[in-house]
């Protein structure tokens, strides 16, 4: 009995944190009566339902650990959820309280490490996509959008994941790749395929131009410098008006083209449609864009694991593990950090130019801060290092808000709470174990616990 | 087999108003196993760290004599060009081991600057074109020789980081001599270690030795310095004090009162536990 009380003193207060968080959140609302003017209204039943919701799931989740709690591992995980649960309140904790969530959150693990399965799985998937009868023209667009943050996080994951170097300023180099296009065809009329390796190589050489002076820097000091250097190129975009438009952006970027011909409405001779004799339609663009794009970002990925099974990325992984040791063996740090550099910065600056042909506009606006945050967020979530993992946190980072726009302002609140559960039950991202680059027998996977994260 | 290999001359590093190496001077020869001995803060790490590029030594020069007749100046080479073009290699007084990759991967790390060179700086490896297949195939046989010599072959697929301590050790010994080396530095290969895997490691290194590689090693277990050293040199307060054969070294005064203590001949152990207790600073 003393049990419960406990357990009710427990989730009053849990309550009680719930009502000081939803109290700005839920309780209160702008309301503009029509007049133009801005008032300020409660809504105590709604305020009444979170807290509530919240005093009984924290009181259910409590009575569940005293009663099944002792011989369980998910019991760690009502802990946990137990803790956070405070900041996420009732959807968390009511997930909690679900006896299925430990088993599964097992069963994600067991999936997340067979990449054998999954990887081939994933690709079937994106390569039929546009072909699935019935789909929306607007979830290959989506997919586009998907997966150029799977290339950008692909990218990123050469730098953080393997080299162990912390950069928040990779949006730069995805900046240098889109205002090379843009500037090139709308100055000398160069075209999508003319413009993507030049693009690479001046990303590259960027990278290579910003990364000297961060070579001595680790960990948190490299972070704030490549911070800032994200936002030096931005601010030079900004206000560099008479090169690059300004605030104004670029427009008119031309669209690819497929060996010269054009995707048009209007049909007719040198257009894709005219020239194979099909009715002009907009999703045939799309389609060719998402092949493009699904091609760039496995090149991506086909240079990255190439690399890894080398001496280069060899000595990319055992620069994040431990620096000095990698020096007394002879491994020039200096190249090996800036190689990393370089070739990150190169596919940012391929998704780049996609991203100005795609939008076929541009303006700085698309190469905030908050663009860093996201692919490195994607880079962590998924586990860094772990290609597949980079896939997976791009779906959930940029399809599940995407996919959950009509839920309006509530999509942030679930999509916080989603990434703080998942963040959870997997500190180190959906795929943190790590796989032997090379292996006398059976390659044995790596635990997290071993596989250092990199000081920078 | 009795020519120079390196040669310390008028060696002096200050940290500040600190002198940890006060002009020391001395040479190893090829093929001879030299070791440093001296008590903590006596600047033998310090010492090291000049020898294998980590610290630029503020006077002094430190030369290297290859069997081609060639000869370097390690103190003028950059930091990595020591164990690529001087051919020195290292190991720590506190392991460094690449602990997320396989010991088999921490070998392979130790062979970059030769796999490097096969791969075509990177494309025509990633195309799978050109000789990487063929040198990748050499250097794992070359980690193979040296994971038999230190008995972890049966360990090659764990992570570095699983292993125990003894054959962390170990391994580090054998990532060093991937790399090549004409001179190898081991900084206190046997502490921690038991008294069985003590006398495992002489072997080891006597092997080595006899493979034609020299060693220089700073150790405070006497049982393995004066069994198997040709060389001794004795550091006190960033000073040498002396210089010679064990035999010497045991017998000479200076030494005794700084270092071993006036204790019973026979058993130099007994003095110099105290000196286990206390790790020195690492680089």
């Amino acid at each position: 009995m003393k049990h419960s009380i406990a357990n009710f003193k427990d989730a009053a207060a849990v309550a009680f944190v719930a009502l000081l968080l939803f109290g700005p959140f839920l309780g209160l609302e702008l309301d503009d009566n029509n007049t133009g003017n801005l008032t300020l209204s409660t809504r105590p039943g709604l305020l009444a339902i979170a807290v509530g919701l919240t005093f009984v799931a924290r009181l259910l989740a409590l009575f569940w650990q005293d009663q099944f709690g002792k011989q369980e591992r998910s019991t760690r995980f009502i802990k946990l959820s137990g803790q956070y649960g405070l900041f996420t309140a009732p959807l968390i904790l009511a997930a909690a309280k679900v006896p299925f969530l430990a088993p599964a959150a097992k069963f994600m693990a067991a999936l997340m490490t067979s990449g054998r399965f999954m990887a081939p799985l994933l690709l079937i998937v994106a390569v039929t996509m546009p072909f699935w009868p019935g789909l929306d023209e607007s979830y290959v667009d989506l997919g586009v959008l998907i997966m150029t943050y799977v290339m950008l996080g692909w990218g990123l994951n050469i730098v953080v994941g393997l080299a162990g170097l912390l950069d928040l300023g990779y949006v730069a180099f995805y900046a240098v790749g889109a205002y090379t296009f843009a500037l090139l065809s709308e100055n000398y009329g160069f075209s999508f395929w003319e413009c993507l390796p030049i693009c690479g190589i001046l990303a590259a050489a960027w990278g290579i131009f910003l990364g000297f002076p961060v070579l001595r820097l680790r960990g948190d000091y490299l972070a704030i410098v490549t911070l800032a250097f994200g936002e030096i190129i931005r601010l030079v975009i900004t206000n560099w008006v008479a090169f690059t438009g300004g605030p104004n952006g670029i427009i008119g970027i031309p669209h690819p083209t497929l060996f010269g011909l054009k995707f048009s409405m209007l049909g007719g001779p040198g257009t894709f449609a005219g020239f194979f004799g099909i009715t002009p339609d907009p999703s045939q663009r799309t389609d060719y864009l998402y092949y493009i794009i699904l091609l760039l970002a496995l090149l991506t990925n086909w240079v990255t694991l190439r690399l890894r099974r080398q001496p280069l990325g060899r000595a990319w992984e055992a620069l994040r593990e431990d620096e000095i040791a990698c020096r007394s063996l002879g491994i020039n740090l200096r190249n090996t950090k800036l190689t990393a550099f370089a070739i990150g910065a190169m596919f940012g600056g391929f998704a780049g130019c996609f991203f100005s042909t795609r939008e076929g506009f541009i303006d700085p606006t698309s190469f905030t801060f908050i663009e860093s945050a996201t692919v490195l967020a994607i880079v962590v979530l998924g586990g860094a290092g772990s290609q597949l993992g980079v896939c997976f946190a791009a779906i959930v980072m940029i399809g599940v808000p995407a996919l959950l726009q009509e839920l309006a302002v509530y999509r942030m609140l679930i999509f916080g709470i989603a990434l703080v559960t998942i963040m959870v039950v997997r500190p180190r991202g959906f795929i943190s174990t790590r796989k032997p680059s090379v292996s006398l027998g059976k390659p044995k996977i790596i635990g997290a616990d071993m596989v250092s994260e990199g000081r920078g | 087999m009795t020519d120079t290999l390196l040669t310390v001359s008028n060696l002096t590093m200050r940290f500040g108003g600190l002198t940890a190496v006060n002009a020391v001077g001395f040479t190893a020869k090829r093929g001879d196993i030299t070791a440093v001995i001296g008590p903590n803060g006596a600047g033998k790490t310090t010492l090291f760290n000049c020898i294998t590029g980590f610290y630029k030594p503020s006077e002094g020069s430190i030369e290297i004599a290859h069997a081609d007749g060639t000869k370097m100046l390690l103190n003028k080479l950059p930091g990595h060009s020591i164990a690529k073009k001087g051919k020195v290699a290292r190991t720590f007084q506190n392991i460094r081991l690449f602990s997320g990759m396989t010991v088999l991967e921490n070998l392979m790390v130790a062979q970059h600057n030769e796999l490097q060179a096969s791969t075509g700086f990177g494309v025509l490896a990633i195309l799978g074109l050109g000789r990487y297949r063929a040198a990748e195939k050499a250097a794992i046989e070359r980690a193979k020789f040296w994971l038999n010599a230190t008995n972890l072959t049966d360990r090659a697929d764990d992570p570095a980081g699983s292993l125990p301590y003894g054959a962390q050790r170990r391994l580090e010994i054998a990532r060093a001599m991937c790399t090549g080396p004409v001179l190898l530095c081991l900084d206190e290969p046997a502490a921690g270690l038991n008294p069985r895997e003590s006398a495992a490691l002489n072997d080891l290194l006597l092997q080595i030795r006899a493979d034609g590689c020299s060693l220089l090693l700073i150790e405070h277990d006497m049982g393995v310095v004066m069994k198997i050293s040709d060389h001794i040199i004795v550091l006190d307060h960033g000073k040498k004090i002396a210089d010679g054969t064990p035999e010497f070294i045991r017998n000479d005064a200076t030494v005794i009162s700084a270092y071993l203590g006036e204790g019973d001949d026979d058993d130099p152990d007994a003095p110099i536990a105290e000196t286990h207790e206390a790790a020195e600073t690492a680089p």
